[in-house]
Order: C-alpha cells, then structure tokens, then sequence
C-alpha cells in the first residue's frame, strides 16, 4: 500500500468529458473513481475497457490503463486483458446499447464464463452518441425519436438483471447516478466479489430523455437485502419495475482460471513430430 | 519428359467408403514409407460428413522432400467404390496408370475407367476372409506396398506400435492380411516402383500443416490465444489448448470470431503474444477488430486457413480466394501485414515469422494458408529452429515531470508500448484517431501522422531475403503464392530437363508490398505468368497494381478444389519458351 492513500481525485485523468452538462456519467465517473479509492487500487495496476459510445468514453477520463475499443467488444477485450493478466484490476464500462444490442452475446457469455472483473453498465435507454435512438431498454411506448415510430417501437424492454442472472453473473445489482455514493460502495463491492460482477447503473440521458430528470423520484433501494439464492433472486426480478436500487445477487461460482499444467520445454514439442 | 519431376515419386490413391480403413491403410502406409526413408505428402478428399461417407487418401512418396501433388495418380486402389464420382475429378489417371479393384464391389465407375488405366482385380474382401479377424484394408495394404516396392518389414513395425500392446490378436491378424495382400500383388506387373531412398540424412517429422502453424506460433513466443473452431482450421486451436497450459500460456474457446480477436487484442494490449486461427467467413467477422489491433498498435496474428469461398462455399477444400480480404478487406487506408505460407513445413516459418513482425512492428498479421496446407501430412527433414522470437518495444516509467506519448513520433515509425502495470505510463489506447498521447483527435495535422507512422513503420522495416523464395535464373518467371509454390518449382524444373530456365518467384510477404526488392527478383525477367488457385485472379491483380511487371503477364488460375498440377503450368511454360 502507498504510504499516501490515493484519493478519487488521484483516479482521474485531466481530459475533459464529452458529456453534455447534466449527464449521469459524470456522476458515475465519480463513483468509479471513489470505489477504486475505498479499494486503494494503484492506478497502473488497473484497467478500464470499454466499448463505444458516451459512456464508453470513460476510460480515457481515468488515470488507469485504459482501452476505448470498438461498439460492443469491450467485454471481449477486458477479458482478454484479465486472463493473460490476472494480476490487474479489470473494469469494463459501457452502455445499454453498447453492451445488451451489438455486445450482446459478449454480455452472455462473459456472464456464463465468470472471469474475475466488474461490468458497469451506464443505462440512459437511449443511443446518446448517434442522437436518441431507442435502445435495448427503451420503453416500447417512447416515441420522442427521430427513429422511432409513432406510439413507441412496441418492443418489451430488457432487464439488464435479469439476463445477467440467467446467464450466470455471479454479482447482480442496480446503482443509480443520482445516488453517487450508494452507487460507489456497489461499484466497491462487485469489484471486491469473485467472478463476473455486473452493475447496471441508471444514468439519465438529460438531453435525449429529458424525463429521466424524474428518476430521482421514483428510485427505492431494495426491500430486501442481497441474496446468495439464485431462484429467490429471480423471483424478486419478476416484480422488479426498474427502480430498485443495491445489490440483488451475490453468487458463489469460483472465477474461471484457465487451465495450467506442469511446464514443458519449447524444445520438447518437437518430440511430438520427431520419427 | 517424364510424367513427374521428382525422381522416384510414387503418387498412390486409397480408396473407399466410410468406416473401411483407407485413411488408417493410407497413414501406415506413409508412416512405414517414412521409417524406410521416404519424404511424403498425404492429402485428403472428404466429403462434409461427420464421420463415414465416402473418402480418398492421396499419398505421394519420394526419395526427395515433396511439395507438390503429382499430375496424376500411378496407382488407385479401391476397397469399394462408394460415391466415388464425388470426387473423381480429384483423382486424375492416364493410360498409365494402375486400377486395383475388389470384384466383390462391382465393376469400377465409368467416371474412373474412362481413363483408360489399366484395370486388374484383387479380391481383397474374398482375402480377408481366409484370415480370423483379418480386414480389407489390411489386404489392400499389403498390396499398396508391393506394388510399389516397399519392403513388408517397417509396415509390421508400423502396426506393431499401433496394434501390438492393446490388441496381440488384432496385431497378428493384420500382419497375415498385409502379409497376404503382398503375396497377392506380387502376380501384378509394370506397376511404378520407388527408387532406394537415401539413408542417413538428417532427422525427419512427421506432421500436418495446422500443425507447423500452432508450433510456429508457439516458438515465436506466443501465450495466448483465442479463437473459435471453423474447418479447416480447427487443428491449429487444438494442438495449441493443449500446449499452451505447458508454456504458462491461455488458451480459450471464444463465443465467436468477433470475440475471438478482441480477446486477444486485450491479452496483447497487456503484453502477451496473441494469435487467432480461423478461416474465411472467420475473418470476415473479425475485420472490424482488426482495425482497432492496427490504429490502437496492438499486435495480433491471424492465421486464414483458406477454404473454398464465398460465404460457406466449400469448408472442406482447399482455395487460394482470400487474398480480396486478407490485403483489402479493412476499412479506412489500413496498412498492414499479410503473409503467406508456401508448404507444410513452411506453415512453421511463416506463423514464426509472422509473430516476429506483429511484435516488432506493433501491427497485426494476416497469414494466409489452405486446407491443403493445413489438412495435408507430410514427412520432411526436421526443420531448424529460427531465431525469431517475437519482440516488442517496451516503454519503461518516463523521467519525473516527462510524459509519456504512447503514439510518440519516431524516426521509423515504432514507439515504445507501455504494459499495464509500468507506473506512470497509463494511457488509453484508442481506435479513434489520436493524437500522439492517445486521446482522440480529429485534427488533420494528427490524422496525416498517424496516418504516415502506421503506414512507414511497416514501409520500412528490414524483412531481409525472407519477403519471398525467389530461386533459379531466366527470361520467364512464376510469380505465385502459397501452396502453388511447391507445384510452380516442380514445373520449372521439369521446364530446365527440357532446356528452359525459368525463375521462382514466391513472395512469402504479401502485404506491405515492396516495390525495390521485387524489381530486383524480376531482373533479367521478360515475360511473367502469375499462378494461383482462385477464379478471378486476386494475386493477378494484386501484383499488377503494386508491382512494375515486364512484358505481357500470363495467367493461369483456376478456382479449388481441383489443385495446380505442375504438369499445367510446365506445359504453359514450354509455351511461353517457344
């Protein structure tokens, strides 16, 4: 440990967002960087891998190692990144469309392969970058869209939580921008549980959709405290209206380690080909 | 003129339905043949079935290394003949040639006796009755080898160590049966033998092309590799998750291709030599990666075993049409590495090679090789172990007060790369535009140096003579790649037995194209013919617009699964000469 202890403000890097004013991921940005302190990461020993899109900006705004890759690889390339370096910190970091739309299969299978790193999902239930489309979550009657038809697209929304449940994540919860340190000790916590931890955090998009200025309203932390019963935690995703707030779900599966078998020489491979 | 240009080659096809013990006859064959001296090549024909189904083992001993298919077959013998006309078209046979059928299998297709071989019948399922336990394949073994003269002895050793510590009763029983077939054969004459093979030469390997490549890689340095299985390139993943767990190495099955790449340019990214094999439709997933892994200078190799394209076109046969994608298939100017692997024991040099310059020039490869490559057994001389063992320029914690640029401008183009875990030297790698610390740029002054960096890092790099196999001297040319260089230097020398010398041009580095050292390969040059496996001539065009080529530029190309026999190209050759 440092003999000083990193503070956030030793978390950030000097590049100014892109966000327009108001946005959630400042607020999430805040709350990354304060979990990495309470953790007292050092800072070159962690990684923050993102996709694209507003979000997905987030890494350079560290003072981590970072990746900005391409739309909806980010988990592939945080994964990578972990299992040839087990001894970094990885977080990846994007958006609703960025990861459950074009990233979806990565989204299922990182859940299901359970590598060791922490998945922070910014959901606004809109594309911000390409101007406010309607997203994986977006509500089917949101029809304030250049791209959407009138009366909504009449697609059901998902629940980020609930796939990251049925796909195997082995961490499960909901932070909410408006509540930057409840959302900082879950940020804290995913990173600290084993295994793939999957944080969706509500992050209005005050620009495109404007009423999630309401959310502070609405938002509730759980009934209940979390729970290491997977079927329990499906049955309170059932009646989850979007809006409750802490960790749902702690598993305990074992992080994925690849397989490592006794060293052998280069040269010895030849044998196998020799007459 | 011979019909072959490799001294004392025998080319032998095994045939017969699924389950019949063709390939099993046809890899003792080559393994006995092997322990007796011979060099080898072992193709197969497959259909898409899983298991069973129709298939043909092609075999091609020598008393020299061999990288090339024969014009035809000397020898075909048939088990039964199944759905033969499948592939008849593969198994090309002359008035010379030799059938060996079994009567109990009906008389031998018109597709293959219009040939005009001579047709001689061996009852090798009437044989194998005679014996307890004994099997067709195991007659038709025997048979193989006195026909073409290969001593009894090592084909007992060959099966003793298969056969002998599981199953003594099957050991006996196949020995009698090969013993038998031998016995048989011995009434057949005017078949082709081989010459004696020389004895006391170095080393020899046995091994298949997918192989060599995930060998390569390993050598070069590589510990991780993500990838997600596709004919016809499975083998190089699975020789690797099993070698890489001994070497401190990852291996994983990915979801896709997409996230096979993108896993490995997040292992690069923190510092491991990363590869993916994966074949066409693979690759075209894979392209949008490939971009990031050359803006954000993340090395990563790509091994293309090509297959019969477009879309799923034909998994199971071999096609030189990759080239399109492999040189132009980004988006954006995209300089990058492309390479090409010109034979079995070649897969080894060039994947080696190909690590070796994604390393140093911090840029991801391509290395095309084919089914034919990748599928194929051959038996060779041991190949040496090169030096090149990937290396990257490393970038350690900058000066107090002194930033570190991980984009940095340098004289040729490659800047230090800082691992995660270096202090002081976090940075952001991007596959937006970027300035020279990483954040994103838009600006025109930083988009034409990066821009310039990416594309003189590879522009000017010392490949030395290892670009290409240029070989022999003369007015006419070659000019090929790939797998067609074994049959374009059969040709040619096939053309120098008749008094014309034509020159080997190969080039081994695709992509950057280098203009001064292939100017100095086609000096004396005045004709070219440019040979390749695909319908539309994608080297063709490729040379033509990199490259000054002299005089009027031939082609011959024609798309898989039917290989380039030397025999077509020699014929093209003497015309060229006239």
């Amino acid at each position: 440990m440092n003999a000083v202890p990193f503070s956030a403000r030793d978390y950030k890097s000097e590049v100014k967002p892109v966000w327009c004013p108001g946005c959630g991921h400042f607020s999430v940005l805040s709350s990354i960087t304060k979990a990495f302190a309470d953790l007292q990461l050092v800072p070159h020993q962690t990684a923050v891998v993102s996709g694209i899109g507003c979000s997905s900006r987030i890494p350079a705004y560290t003072n981590c190692y970072g990746f900005h890759s391409i739309h909806g690889r980010g988990l592939a390339i945080a994964a990578g990144l972990k299992l040839a370096r087990p001894d970094l910190t990885v977080v990846a970091a994007g958006g609703d469309g960025d990861g459950l739309s074009i990233g979806g299969n990565h989204f299922l299978h990182n859940c299901r392969r359970n590598v060791d790193m922490t998945y922070v999902m910014m959901d606004n239930r809109v594309y911000g970058m390409t101007k406010g489309q309607p997203s994986p979550t977006t509500e089917s009657d949101w029809d304030a869209s250049a791209m959407a038809p009138p009366g909504g697209t009449g697609l059901s929304p998902f629940n980020p939580l609930a796939i990251a449940l049925a796909a195997g994540a082995n961490f499960v919860a909901r932070g909410f921008a408006g509540d930057p340190n409840g959302t900082a000790a879950i940020i804290a916590e995913a990173i600290r549980h084993p295994g793939f931890s999957f944080v969706a955090v509500m992050s209005p998009c005050v620009t495109y959709r404007d009423e999630q200025r309401e959310w502070k309203n609405v938002m509730r932390p759980n009934a209940a405290p979390a729970t290491c019963d997977a079927s329990e935690a499906a049955r309170r995703l059932l009646v989850d209206d979007g809006y409750n707030l802490g960790v749902l779900y702690q598993g305990d599966r074992q992080a994925y380690k690849p397989k490592s078998l006794p060293d052998v020489a280069i040269a010895d491979f030849d044998k196998e080909f020799a007459l | 003129m011979s019909s072959s240009g490799v001294p004392g080659s025998v080319s032998i096809a095994l045939c017969g339905s699924g389950g019949s013990g063709v390939m099993t006859a046809a890899n003792m064959l080559m393994d006995a043949a092997a322990k007796t001296g011979f060099y080898a090549l072992f193709n197969k024909s497959m259909g898409p079935q899983i298991r069973g189904g129709e298939a043909a083992a092609m075999v091609r001993l020598s008393t020299a290394p061999v990288t090339s298919v024969d014009d035809s077959f000397d020898i075909l013998l048939a088990i039964d003949w199944g759905n033969v006309q499948r592939f008849a078209a593969e198994l090309p046979l002359t008035t010379k040639s030799l059938i060996i059928t079994d009567p109990a299998s009906g008389e031998v297709p018109e597709a293959i006796a219009k040939s005009g071989a001579r047709i001689i019948e061996l009852p090798m399922k009437e044989l194998s009755k005679d014996i307890e336990g004994g099997r067709p394949n195991m007659i038709l073994l025997g048979a193989a080898a006195e026909l073409i003269g290969l001593p009894i002895g090592p084909l007992t050793e060959v099966l003793g160590n298969s056969l002998k510590k599981k199953r003594a009763d099957a050991y006996e029983a196949s020995v009698a049966a090969v013993k038998k077939g031998a016995e048989a054969a011995k009434a057949i004459v005017g078949s082709k033998k081989l010459d004696t093979p020389k004895t006391g030469g170095p080393k020899k390997w046995d091994l298949i092309g997918n192989e060599a490549t995930a060998l390569g890689a390993l050598r070069a340095g590589v510990r991780f590799c993500a990838a997600y299985p596709i004919t016809p390139a499975t083998e190089v993943l699975e020789w690797l998750s099993k070698a890489l767990p001994k070497v401190g190495g990852v291996f994983v099955q990915a979801e896709d291709e997409i996230a096979s790449i993108n896993m490995c340019i997040g292992a690069s990214f923190g510092g491991k030599a990363s590869i993916t094999s994966t074949s066409g439709p693979g690759l075209a997933l894979m392209t949008e990666a490939f971009g990031l892994a050359l803006t954000s200078e993340t090395p990563v190799v790509v091994i293309d075993v090509q297959r019969g394209g477009p879309s799923t076109g034909i998994p199971t046969k071999s096609e030189q049409s990759d080239l399109n994608i492999a040189l132009y298939g980004m988006h954006g100017d995209a300089p990058h590495l492309v390479l090409s692997s010109q034979s079995i024991a070649d897969c080894l040099f060039t994947a080696q090679w190909a690590v070796y310059l994604a390393e140093a020039t911090q840029s991801p490869a391509i290395v095309l090789s084919e089914q034919s490559l990748g599928h194929s057994r051959t038996v060779i001389d041991a190949p040496a172990d090169i030096a090149f063992v990937g290396k990257r320029l490393i970038a350690e914690t900058p000066a107090e007060g002194v930033a570190y640029q991980r984009y940095a401008l340098t004289a040729n183009g490659i800047s230090p790369m800082a691992l995660p875990g270096t202090p002081g030297c976090q940075y952001t790698a991007d596959g937006l535009e970027h300035a020279v610390n990483g954040l994103p740029s838009s600006q025109d002054s930083d988009h034409q140096a990066q821009l310039n960096k990416r594309a003189d890092k590879l522009a000017n790099f010392d490949y030395g003579d290892h670009w290409a196999t240029v070989e022999g001297t003369g007015k006419i040319a070659v000019l090929c790649t790939g797998s067609t260089t074994g049959p374009a230097r059969e040709a040619i020398q096939r053309a120098k037995a008749d008094g014309l010398d034509v020159k080997l041009i190969s080039p081994r580095l695709l992509m950057p194209a280098l203009p001064k050292q292939m100017a100095e390969a086609l000096k004396g040059v005045e004709k070219v013919i440019v040979v390749e496996q695909n319908h539309s001539g994608q080297l063709y065009r490729f040379l033509r617009g990199e490259y000054d080529l002299p005089g009027k530029v031939e082609q011959l190309n024609h798309a898989g699964p039917l290989p380039i026999r030397p025999g077509a190209i020699h014929k093209r050759l003497l015309a060229m000469g006239a």
